[in-house]
C-alpha cells in the first residue's frame, strides 16, 4: 500500500495536528532529532508515543514529587506493574489503569478492555494475576442513557473478568453530574509471584527474537494513545473506531502460555512486554530503549486479521490480547510450541540489531528509519501555566455551610439510599468473587482480603476516590484520598504497604486543571510519606472534559496491604452482643464535599479544614499493634455520610444493634465527614489492653447490644432506628432506580 | 485412586477443584481435553470456568473435545463423574445428564452463596451430608437455569436424581429449585454450586467439604 503522503506533504498540510502532535513538536522532530523530514509512518509513530498517554510529558515534572521507593519496593513506576516484597521470597504486584475515554463511547468494550489490559499489566511481570478492583464514577441514576451505562459497564467488567477466572473482590462506584459526559473506569489488578520470577519489559542481544503472540492485528483501536488525550466534544461523537473490543477466552490462554513460559523456561526468555497503548510501537520501542539496543521487524510477518494494512495501521493498533516477547536465538521453535499448545499464534516478527536504530520494514520498503530514543526519550516535556481557580479563594471567604438536623433517623435513611452510599450488591454479585478459593473478606467492605496459599499471610487491598473533596480543596484532598485508603486496609487488620494510582484530571493546558493536579499530587505525596505507601505504579489520564465541562478531579488511590496472620483479620460488622464500641479520631464541623451537603443543597462547597497526617498515622499505627494483639472484634472506616452511615454498615446482615451516649454531638455532627476516623468494637475483656494501647485516641461511645436498634442519645435528640428498615432502605436504593422506566 | 481433573481451554476453576481434593487427603491430577486416555483414573471431575469461552453456548464445544469420548466410557462403566458450574453444562450437552442449563432469568450472572437442600445423600458424592440436610454453598454463572421438559422432571423426582434443590431464594429459576441433579445410574453428577470454594475454614465455608469426602469413601469402598 502507498503512503498516503510525501513527507513535504506532511510539512505543509500537517495531518499531524489531527493526532496531538505539535507544530513545535514536529518541527523539533524535523530540524533536531532527525535532521529530515519525517515520513507519514514515521509521524504517525510519534505522534502516538509523543501523546500524553504513552510519554507523560505533561504530568512528568509532577509524578517526580511521588516518593516511590522503600525497603520493600523491587521495583516501581516504569514497568508493566510494581512490585513489593512481602516477605518469605514472595512478592505482590499491582498496578491500576483509567480506561475512561473507550468507556465513555462504549461502556461495555470500554470497561472490558480496560479489565484484559491491566490483566496483562501484571501476568506480563512473570505474576499470576490473583484480584482485581475497579473505581467506577458515574453520572446520576436519575438519567436513563445513565443507567445503561452503568449496566454496560458492570456487564464489560464481569464478563471479561469472570471468564479470565479472576475474582473482582472490592472497588468503588459513585455518582455525580461531573461524571455524566466523561465516565471513569478504573481497573486495578493484584497479582502474586515468587519473587525469582521478576520478569521485565527489556529487548536486547544482537540477534535475539521479537516474537509477537496473541491475537491478530486488526483496524481497532488505531490512534486509542492519542484519542485518550484529547477531550470530549460532539463534534467527535463518531470516534467509535479509536474503542478496542475483547476477547477474555483469548486472554485466558495468552496468559497461561505467557505464565508456562515465564515460569517453566525463563532461561529461554530475554524480556516480556503487554502491547497496549499505542500497540506494536510502544511495547517494541520501550523494550529495545530499556535494552539499549537496536530492533529491526518486519511488518509483513505481523498477523493480520485485515487485508491491505497500511504500515501505519499496523504498528498504531490496540487490537488486545497480545504480547511482545524477545527470545533468545535458537529457543524460537521452543516459544512456538507452548503457544501452540494453547491454540496461539508466536510469529519472528523481527531481530534484535546493534545500535540504536529502530527499522521497519513493510511491503519490500523500509517505511521507518529513526533513532528508537527518538520515540521514548526525546519527548519534548511540556512546561504547564498554572494558576490557582478563582473557586478556592471564594470559598475561603465565604461562611462555612452548617445543616440544621431536626430528625437524625430520618436524615440517616434519606442518606443510606443516596446511590454513592447505597448497597452496591446488585453491580458486584456480577463479577465471580470467589473462583481462586482465596477471598477471606469480598466485595462491600472496607477492602478486600485474600489469603496467600501455603502461608498464614493474608493481602488486603483497596480503591478509593473522593473527587468532592479534591474539588474543593486540591492539597488536601490529596491528601484525605490517600489517608482514606490507608484507613480501609488498617480497618480489615492490615499494614498498608504501598499504592498505585489513576490520575483522572481535565485538560492540562487550563492552568487551573494544571494547579489542580499538581496541588492534589503534593498532598497525595506528603500522605504518601507519612503513611510510609510509596506510589510503585499508576496512570495518569487527562482531558477528562466533555463540550468543556471537567470532572472533578478525581485521584483513585489504590492501596494494598499485608496482614501477618489471618487469624487477625477484623471485620467490618459487629461481632458480639455486649462489646464495646468505640470512635477513633475527632469529629467537627466537617460538611464541605459531604455527601449531606450534596443530599441537602444539591451540590457541593466550601472549604476544606486541613488535618495532621503524622497524627493520623500514628493512631493507624496504634489500631494495627491492637488488632494484632486481638484486642479488636470488628473495625470500620468512616466515610461518605459519616458517623452515622459507618454505624448502620457496622449492623446490617447482624442480628446486633447499638447504644450509644453521644452527648456532646449535635444530630448534624452524626453525619460530618471529619477525616481519620474508625468505629471499633472490642470485647469488654481487652478493654483497658486497647485503650492502653490507643490512647486518647479513641472514646468509647457505648456498647454492642442484642436488639437489632441503632439507638443513641445525642445533644439535641435522639436516634433511634430499626437497623432491619435502615437496610431494606440501603439495600433497594440502587436496584429501585435501576428499574425505573423515566 | 488418583482423580483426572480435566482442563479444557478456559477452565478457569480447575486449580480449584485440584487443590481442594488434594487438600483434603486425595489425589488429583491434571488432565488435557487433548488426553486419548483416562486409563488409571478412578473418578472423573470437570471444572467450572469458561470452556471454548462459552463461545455458541456454555458446554457446546467442550463436549466434542477428544478427552470426552473417554469421560463417557467412564461414565457408562460406572465410574464416579462430577462436573460443577461449566463441568454441568459441558455434561448435560453431551448427554450424560439430563436436561439444560439456560441463561439466569435475571439476565445476569451472579456470584453469592445460597442456601441449598441435600436431596439425596444417598449418590457417591454426597453420602456424608445428612438426609436433607441445609448447607451454604458459592454459585457463580450467567447460565445456570435448570430446565427439563416435565416429563423429564417427573422421571428425576421419582427416581431421586434431584440431589441438591436451592432451599432458600432461587438465584436462576431453574424448574423445581434444581440445583444439582445425577444420571439414572447415580454415578455422574452436575451442580451450579461451587463445593470446591467451600472447603477452607479461612474462607469462612467448610460445607463442600462433605461431597469430596464422600467420594473418597465410595473410591475407597470400591477399590
Amino acid at each position: 500500500m502507498k503512503q498516503a503522503m510525501t513527507p513535504e506533504e506532511i510539512k505543509a498540510q500537517k495531518p499531524y495536528l489531527d493526532w496531538s502532535l505539535s507544530e513545535r513538536e514536529y518541527n523539533y522532530i524535523a530540524d533536531t532529532l532527525l535532521h529530515r523530514l519525517p515520513n507519514y509512518t514515521e509521524t504517525g509513530l510519534y505522534s502516538a508515543m509523543w501523546s500524553e498517554h504513552c510519554s507523560y510529558k505533561k504530568s512528568k515534572p509532577v509524578l517526580r514529587l511521588f516518593p516511590n521507593k522503600n525497603a520493600r519496593v523491587l521495583q516501581g513506576p516504569g514497568e508493566g506493574a510494581g512490585v513489593v516484597d512481602i516477605d518469605d521470597g514472595q512478592a505482590v504486584v499491582f498496578k491500576a489503569e483509567s480506561h475512561n475515554h473507550p468507556s465513555t463511547v462504549e461502556p461495555y468494550q470500554g470497561a472490558a478492555t480496560g479489565v484484559g489490559g491491566i490483566l496483562r499489566d501484571i501476568f506480563s511481570m512473570g505474576a499470576r494475576p490473583i484480584a482485581s478492583l475497579d473505581s467506577l464514577h458515574f453520572g446520576e441514576l436519575s438519567d436513563p442513557k445513565m443507567r445503561m451505562k452503568v449496566q454496560n459497564t458492570v456487564k464489560g467488567i464481569g464478563d471479561y473478568g469472570n471468564c479470565m477466572g479472576i475474582p473482582t473482590v472490592a472497588g468503588e462506584t459513585t455518582f455525580d453530574p461531573c461524571y455524566s459526559g466523561n465516565l471513569l473506569v478504573n481497573a486495578m489488578s493484584v497479582g502474586l509471584m515468587d519473587q525469582d520470577q521478576l520478569q521485565k519489559g527489556v529487548a536486547n542481544g544482537v540477534g535475539n527474537a521479537v516474537m509477537y503472540v496473541g491475537a491478530k492485528t486488526g483496524r481497532d483501536g488505531i490512534h486509542g494513545a492519542t484519542f485518550a488525550s484529547a477531550d470530549f466534544s460532539d463534534e467527535h461523537a463518531t470516534q467509535r473506531s479509536a474503542v478496542q473490543v475483547g476477547d477474555p477466552f483469548m486472554e485466558k490462554l495468552l496468559m497461561e502460555a505467557c505464565l508456562k513460559l515465564i515460569q517453566e523456561h525463563p532461561d529461554w526468555l530475554v524480556g516480556i512486554q503487554d502491547m497496549g497503548a499505542a500497540g506494536i510501537v510502544s511495547s517494541s520501542a520501550e523494550m529495545a530503549t530499556e535494552g539499549g539496543a537496536g530492533m529491526e521487524l518486519n511488518l509483513d510477518l505481523v498477523p493480520q486479521r485485515e487485508p491491505n494494512m497500511s504500515a501505519y495501521e499496523i504498528m498504531l493498533s490496540e487490537s488486545q490480547e497480545r504480547m511482545l516477547l524477545c527470545v533468545v536465538k535458537g529457543h524460537e521453535a521452543d516459544v512456538q510450541k507452548i503457544f501452540e499448545d494453547f491454540d496461539l499464534a508466536a510469529v519472528v516478527i523481527g531481530r534484535i540489531t546493534d545500535g540504536h536504530d529502530y527499522v521497519l520494514h513493510h511491503d519490500g520498503q523500509v517505511v521507518c528509519n529513526i533513532p528508537v530514543t527518538t520515540l521514548t526519550e526525546d519527548v519534548l516535556e511540556e512546561e504547564s501555566e498554572e494558576r490557582e481557580p478563582a473557586r478556592l479563594a471564594a470559598a475561603r471567604q465565604a461562611a462555612a455551610w452548617l445543616p440544621e438536623i431536626t430528625d437524625a433517623g430520618a436524615t440517616l435513611r434519606q442518606l443510606l439510599a443516596q446511590s454513592t452510599v447505597a448497597d452496591k450488591s446488585i453491580f458486584f454479585e456480577q463479577y465471580d468473587s470467589m473462583v481462586q478459593t482465596a477471598t477471606v473478606v469480598g466485595p462491600g467492605s472496607d477492602a478486600g482480603v485474600l489469603r496467600v496459599r501455603g502461608t498464614k499471610k493474608g493481602l488486603a487491598m483497596t480503591t478509593d476516590g473522593n473527587g468532592r473533596f479534591v474539588y474543593l480543596d486540591p492539597e488536601i484532598g490529596g491528601k484525605l484520598a490517600v489517608a482514606e485508603a490507608a484507613a480501609n486496609i488498617v480497618a480489615s487488620g492490615a499494614q498498608p504497604l504501598a499504592i498505585t494510582d489513576c490520575l483522572n484530571y481535565g485538560d492540562p493546558t487550563d492552568p487551573e486543571i494544571f494547579w489542580e493536579l499538581h496541588h492534589s499530587v503534593l498532598g497525595m505525596a506528603a500522605a504518601c510519606r507519612a503513611f510510609d505507601t510509596p506510589v510503585i505504579s499508576g496512570n495518569v489520564s487527562l482531558y477528562n472534559e466533555n463540550n468543556g465541562q471537567a470532572i472533578h478531579p478525581t485521584p483513585m488511590i489504590g492501596m494494598v496491604g499485608l496482614i501477618r496472620d489471618l487469624a487477625h483479620v477484623i471485620p467490618m460488622a459487629a461481632q458480639h452482643a455486649g462489646d464495646l464500641v468505640y470512635l477513633i479520631g475527632h469529629t467537627g464541623n466537617d460538611f464541605a464535599g459531604s455527601e449531606l451537603q450534596k443530599m441537602l443543597t444539591g451540590e457541593i462547597s466550601g472549604a476544606l479544614n486541613d488535618f495532621d497526617l503524622a497524627a493520623t498515622a500514628a493512631t493507624q499505627r496504634q489500631l494495627l499493634a491492637a488488632m494484632e494483639a486481638g484486642h479488636v472484634a470488628s473495625a470500620h472506616d468512616l466515610a461518605e455520610g459519616g458517623l452515622g452511615v459507618a454505624l448502620a454498615e457496622a449492623l446490617f446482615k447482624t442480628d446486633l444493634g447499638f447504644k450509644l451516649g453521644l452527648k456532646d454531638m449535635p444530630a448534624a455532627q452524626l453525619f460530618a465527614e471529619s477525616p481519620a476516623r474508625f468505629i471499633v468494637t472490642v470485647p469488654a475483656s481487652h478493654q483497658m489492653a486497647f485503650e492502653a494501647a490507643l490512647g486518647t485516641a479513641a472514646r468509647q461511645i457505648g456498647e454492642v447490644t442484642a436488639s437489632h436498634w441503632l439507638q443513641a442519645t445525642l445533644k439535641d435528640g435522639q436516634l433511634n432506628e430499626n437497623v432491619a428498615t435502615l437496610q431494606t432502605t440501603w439495600e433497594e436504593a440502587i436496584p429501585c432506580q435501576l428499574k425505573s422506566k423515566a | 485412586m488418583k482423580i483426572a481433573v480435566i482442563v479444557f481451554p478456559g477452565s478457569n476453576c480447575d486449580r480449584d477443584l485440584f487443590n481442594a481434593v488434594n487438600d483434603l487427603g486425595g489425589v488429583a491430577e491434571f488432565v488435557s481435553h487433548r488426553a486419548t486416555s483416562l486409563a488409571g483414573y478412578s473418578a472423573v471431575l470437570i471444572p467450572g470456568g469458561f470452556s471454548y469461552g462459552d463461545y455458541l453456548r456454555a458446554g457446546a464445544i467442550a463436549r466434542f473435545a477428544p478427552v470426552m469420548t473417554e469421560v463417557i466410557r467412564l461414565a457408562k462403566a460406572g465410574y464416579p463423574v462430577f462436573g460443577t458450574c461449566n463441568g454441568f453444562q459441558i455434561l448435560t450437552e453431551a448427554g450424560l445428564l439430563p436436561g439444560a442449563l439456560k441463561q439466569n432469568l435475571s439476565q445476569r450472572f451472579v456470584c453469592k452463596t445460597v442456601a441449598l437442600e441435600v436431596t439425596n445423600n444417598r449418590t457417591p458424592f454426597t453420602s456424608h451430608y445428612q438426609a436433607h440436610q441445609r448447607i451454604d454453598l458459592p454459585i457463580a454463572h450467567a447460565d445456570g437455569c435448570f430446565f427439563a421438559d416435565q416429563e423429564t422432571l417427573d422421571r428425576l423426582e421419582d427416581n431421586g436424581q434431584v440431589a441438591f434443590r436451592y432451599a432458600g431464594e432461587n438465584p436462576n429459576g431453574s424448574l423445581n429449585n434444581i440445583a444439582g441433579v445425577t444420571n439414572a445410574a447415580g454415578n455422574v453428577l452436575g451442580m451450579m454450586p461451587h463445593p470446591e470454594r467451600a472447603v477452607a475454614a479461612v474462607l469462612g465455608n467448610t460445607n463442600g467439604q462433605p461431597l469430596f469426602e464422600s467420594l473418597f469413601a465410595t473410591l475407597q469402598e470400591a477399590h
